[in-house]
């Protein structure tokens, strides 16, 4: 463990890194996003699901900033008098727990369909690569639409707001699964003519042993690259079905609901219940890509020296 | 009378994140009209940097820090960008390793050679395919005026360094600088592409500097040789004599090393360990923990290249 | 086999490859494959033709050599033998046992005795596996019973043998030079004490004083452990040094094979020729090779007859027609030629 601490610490990794100053200012916001959202529950000054801390006497306060504002509720308020502050760290949390569950299915279905495909070639690959690319001609929004009428009518509306959250992890993972899915074909297409595969065939290790302990762990840097942008497409896409009525109910807001309830209120002046949603969404997303961005050009293999 | 290209003390290096590197450490040499150079050395020696640094292509973090690369007499190490350019390509050209990174695969050689020509020249298109042309039957390409209208996968690899020699004379060039030309050629092509880079050298009166690690080759096609190790010229001179009796204990070692002299199933001579790294070069001679010779004085004084009594430079303390 | 039927009976065979032929199809989809032709569309495939009716035996303890330029086919017939590819037609052989078609189960046994060697020593190790997990691997899976100290005991002894220091067995791949490199790769091959070792371009990658270096581990290992080699290379002066007998391939087939002296004193057929006055000797002042006609024919179309036909100054209306088959002359050595079979001028 300390070897590898030290190893990593020597690593051109930690290294650009140190030097990168928008990769460490958004490794910096990213952590504090993600910290604000695993600690919603125990820093929010309200629990924007008790129904009975909330009271819609207290509907459309502005934030404390105005004049009409109260030191109360530091955001103001929404359209249902929940504090805004606190609706969004939940709504935070929400939308982290869709996108990292999300891009945890489209990597598992991505990493098998992708390795088999780009392992065995031939007419597995074909099939493999054809399915995938039927799914993706499919627009997520149509999928999404599709299931979630489905399933309103098989369960009804009220077990829907309960399940949405696994709901959506599911349409949104299973829609862009083939990026992963390509993504490790051409890298494992790559490595499987290297020699160390064939050396690993002269031993006679069977093919699951050589494709996943010896081809995957090589494949992982790309893994790692397209994940950080696969977190916030999904995201993008938890807002975007949300906002469009297919995702997280009002009861249980997303940042995309919260957006969009706001949204309704925009011209008689209530601005807030969808701007600082909006900015909150905008600047979490944009320093996952950032770092993505950063990430890819490290570990570009073209670039990687020592 | 000045030389034709003259390296005076030339030092490249590196800047890295843990502060500078020296890839070459003072090196000096000449080349006259029609004369054949080969700089020797294994993978890290600083053989191929020397190629770059002389037409000042060397990539970003390496730069030159001292010394000088005089030209027909006048130091180019120094000039602006666009003169360098000017003189790449025209006065001096340089032929790597792999055709293909030379070579645009989109466009036909004929396509690539009139560009070449017209980029150093106010002439017309015609004009520079005839020049294309002669080219490429200088260097015995068959049937050329079909092959002009090929595409660089159409060729074999013989070929296609074949188009490169033939691009890099378009502009007639005082000097070629070839980085292992045929190290990724066949052995018989590779014989063919010697042959051609010597006939050329004699019938043109260029300067050929060949960068290699093959020692036969380099007895085969040069006159004078410089052997390099970690950054430094230990040896250099005739090239029959420093090939046939070398006298520093690493030139030595190297011919000894090579299979074909002893009987099959010998035991070869090896030089224990390997080339420092070049953040790690011993103080004196940094050829000393490899040495058989080593004494006190190795460990201590960097040996500078003196005359030997067979007229060839050597830096070794013991000679 | 028309051939080594009186040396068989001093030697014994530990491999025999019988009339191997290996193509690969590499036409691509249904799609790729239709081509317009006559006004008429036709499935047409492309094959490369890397390995054609190739046969050798190679006998216990020797050293067998086999050169050719790039696209002969030397590397894909080490793969086949070694069973990376199966081939399309011919038989292999292992002492007495045929291993061209066995299930992956039953091949087990047989991987134990044959390992491999490869070219390039930066990508025949695995990045991300540290030089002990690389050597455990082979004797974990071969060896399920074995102790871990007796594991351990194993690697480090192995360590030591190929000259690399046991205390660095922790670490990557990346933290080795070319030759430490190649060193652990001859590690994990010597670690399941293999009766034969095909090498694959062993030295090509690497600087020449430190060529010395692995040509002479190879040859020490060669002995102590009584190892028999299939070594495949391009450097004749390689072959010269360390094999006693040298098979010479052109594309996909045999054209020479004979004992080293006798190959390189008394080369027969005009591809061999050519071949040996192309090595450039150091002490030379020129190159003195012998200059071959016409461009290397692609293995995809090969030429009718003799495959060397279209180079060699020799060739006449036969070659063009009549595939020559191996001959067995005096001095022992088997040459596929019709002018050293019809004793044509050819000095």
């Amino acid at each position: 463990m300390k070897n590898s601490i030290k190893r990593f610490k020597e690593s051109y990794l930690f290294y650009s890194f140190k030097r990168d100053k928008t990769a460490m200012a958004s490794f910096v916001i990213l952590v504090i996003f993600l910290l604000l959202s695993l600690a919603a529950p125990l820093i929010s000054p309200y629990n924007p699901y008790d129904a009975k801390t909330t009271d819609l006497m207290n509907a459309e306060i502005p934030p404390a900033f105005m004049a009409e504002g109260t030191s109360e509720f530091l955001l103001g308020t929404d359209n249902m008098g929940r504090d805004l502050l606190s609706t969004m760290f939940y709504g935070l949390r929400i939308s982290v727990l869709i996108g990292l569950g999300a891009v945890f299915l489209q990597a598992t279905i991505g990493i098998m369909v992708g390795l088999t495909a780009g392992y065995m070639g031939g007419k597995v690959d074909a099939v493999l690569m054809r399915i995938a690319d039927i799914q993706f001609s499919f627009p997520y929004l149509m999928v999404a639409i599709f299931i979630s009428a489905i399933f309103q009518l098989m369960f009804g509306i009220g077990s829907f707001e309960q399940l949405s959250v696994p709901l959506l992890v599911v349409i949104i993972g299973l829609a862009e699964w083939p990026v992963y899915a390509r993504t490790i074909r051409a890298s494992v297409m790559g490595e499987k003519n290297k020699e160390y595969v064939e050396a690993a065939r002269v031993i006679g290790l069977s093919r699951p042993v050589i494709m996943f302990r010896h081809v995957l762990p090589n494949t992982l840097t790309s893994v790692m690259v397209i994940s950080t942008i696969q977190v916030a497409n999904a995201v993008m896409s938890e807002a975007a079905l949300s906002f469009l009525g297919l995702g997280m109910p009002v009861t249980m807001p997303s940042l995309g609901s919260l957006i969009k309830s706001g949204f309704e209120y925009i011209f008689s002046g209530v601005w807030w219940i969808t701007i600082f949603p909006g900015i909150f969404l905008i600047l979490f997303v944009l320093v996952i890509n950032l770092l993505g961005d950063w990430l890819r050009d490290v570990l570009n293999p073209k670039l990687y020296k020592g | 009378m000045s030389h034709l290209l003259e390296v005076q003390d030339l030092k490249v290096k590196f800047a890295l994140r843990f502060g500078d590197l020296t890839a070459i450490d003072g090196i000096s040499f000449t080349l006259d009209k029609g004369e054949r150079l080969g700089i020797v050395g294994e993978s890290g020696a600083g053989k191929s940097v020397t190629g770059f640094a002389i037409i000042n292509l060397l990539s970003k973090p390496g730069f030159i820090a001292e010394g000088k690369v005089l030209f027909n007499g006048k130091d180019i190490s120094t000039l602006p960008g666009r003169e360098m350019r000017r003189l790449r390509g025209n006065r001096i050209s340089m032929i790597f390793q792999d055709p293909m990174m030379t070579l645009n695969p989109v466009f036909t050689i004929g396509t690539q050679m009139v560009e070449t020509l017209k980029a150093h020249r106010n002439i017309t298109t015609r004009e520079a395919e005839k020049i294309a042309l002669e080219k490429l039957r200088k260097v015995h390409i068959p049937s050329p005026e079909k092959r002009l209208d090929q595409y660089p996968h159409e060729f074999s690899g013989g070929m296609r360094q074949r188009i490169i020699i033939a691009i890099s004379l378009l502009n007639d060039p005082a000097i070629i600088i070839a980085d292992e030309p045929t190290t990724a050629l066949d052995v018989t092509i590779q014989a063919e592409i010697m042959d051609l880079l010597q006939e050329l050298c004699q019938e043109e009166e260029m300067g050929l500097i060949l960068i290699t690690h093959d020692l036969g080759v380099v007895s085969q096609v040069t006159e004078k040789i410089a052997v390099m190790y970690a950054g430094k010229i230990i040896e250099t001179g005739d090239t029959q004599t420093v090939v046939n009796s070398p006298s520093h204990p690493y030139t030595q070692g190297l011919i000894k090393s090579l299979p074909g002299a002893l009987k099959t199933g010998e035991r070869l001579y090896q030089i224990p360990g390997m080339m420092p790294n070049l953040t790690a070069i011993p103080p004196g001679c940094a050829f000393n923990p490899r040495c058989h010779l080593k004494e006190e004085i190795c460990v201590k004084d960097l040996p500078l290249l003196k005359r030997t009594e067979k007229g060839i430079m050597a830096a070794c303390h013991m000679i | 086999m028309p051939y080594d039927i009186e040396d068989m009976k001093n030697n014994t065979p530990i491999l025999t490859i019988k009339n191997v032929v290996k193509h690969f199809d590499i036409s691509g989809g249904l799609l790729d494959q239709l081509k317009f032709k006559n006004g008429r569309i036709v499935r047409e495939k492309t094959t490369v033709k890397a390995v054609n009716d190739v046969s050798l035996t190679i006998n216990k303890g020797e050293t067998l050599s086999v050169v050719g330029e790039s696209g002969c086919g030397k590397s894909t017939l080490a793969r086949v033998v070694m069973g990376l590819y199966p081939p399309n037609a011919g038989e292999i052989y292992y002492k007495e046992d045929r291993i061209d078609q066995l299930t992956h189960k039953e091949m087990l046994p047989f991987r134990k005795k044959m390992q491999m060697i490869f070219q390039d020593p930066y990508a025949s190790l695995n990045p991300r596996k540290t030089v002990k997990q690389t050597l455990e691997e082979p004797l974990r899976f071969h060896n399920p019973k074995m102790t871990r100290a007796a594991i351990h005991d194993k690697i480090m002894s192995v360590m030591k043998q190929v000259g690399v220091d046991p205390a660095w067995s922790s670490r990557y791949p990346h933290e080795f030079s070319g030759g430490q490199r190649q060193r652990i790769s001859i590690a994990r091959a010597l670690i399941l004490d293999p009766d034969l070792i095909v090498a694959d371009e062993p030295v090509s990658a690497l600087d020449v004083s430190i060529q010395a270096q692995i040509l002479n581990l190879l040859m020490d290992a060669g002995r102590d452990r009584g190892l028999t080699y299939l070594f495949i290379t391009h450097d004749l002066s390689v072959v010269e040094h360390i094999s006693t007998r040298v098979a010479v391939m052109y594309l996909g087939t045999l054209c020479e094979l004979a004992k080293t002296e006798d190959l390189f004193a008394t080369p027969a057929h005009p591809y061999t020729r050519a071949l040996l006055s192309a090595i450039p000797r150091v002490g030379e002042t020129r190159p003195k090779n012998i200059k071959l006609k016409g461009e290397v024919p692609t293995p995809v179309n090969l030429p009718t007859g003799c495959v060397f036909h279209g180079r060699c100054v020799y060739a006449d209306a036969r070659c063009k027609n009549e595939v020559p088959k191996l001959l067995k002359l005096d001095t022992g050595t088997f040459v596929a030629c019709h002018a050293v079979e019809e004793k044509r001028n050819m000095d």
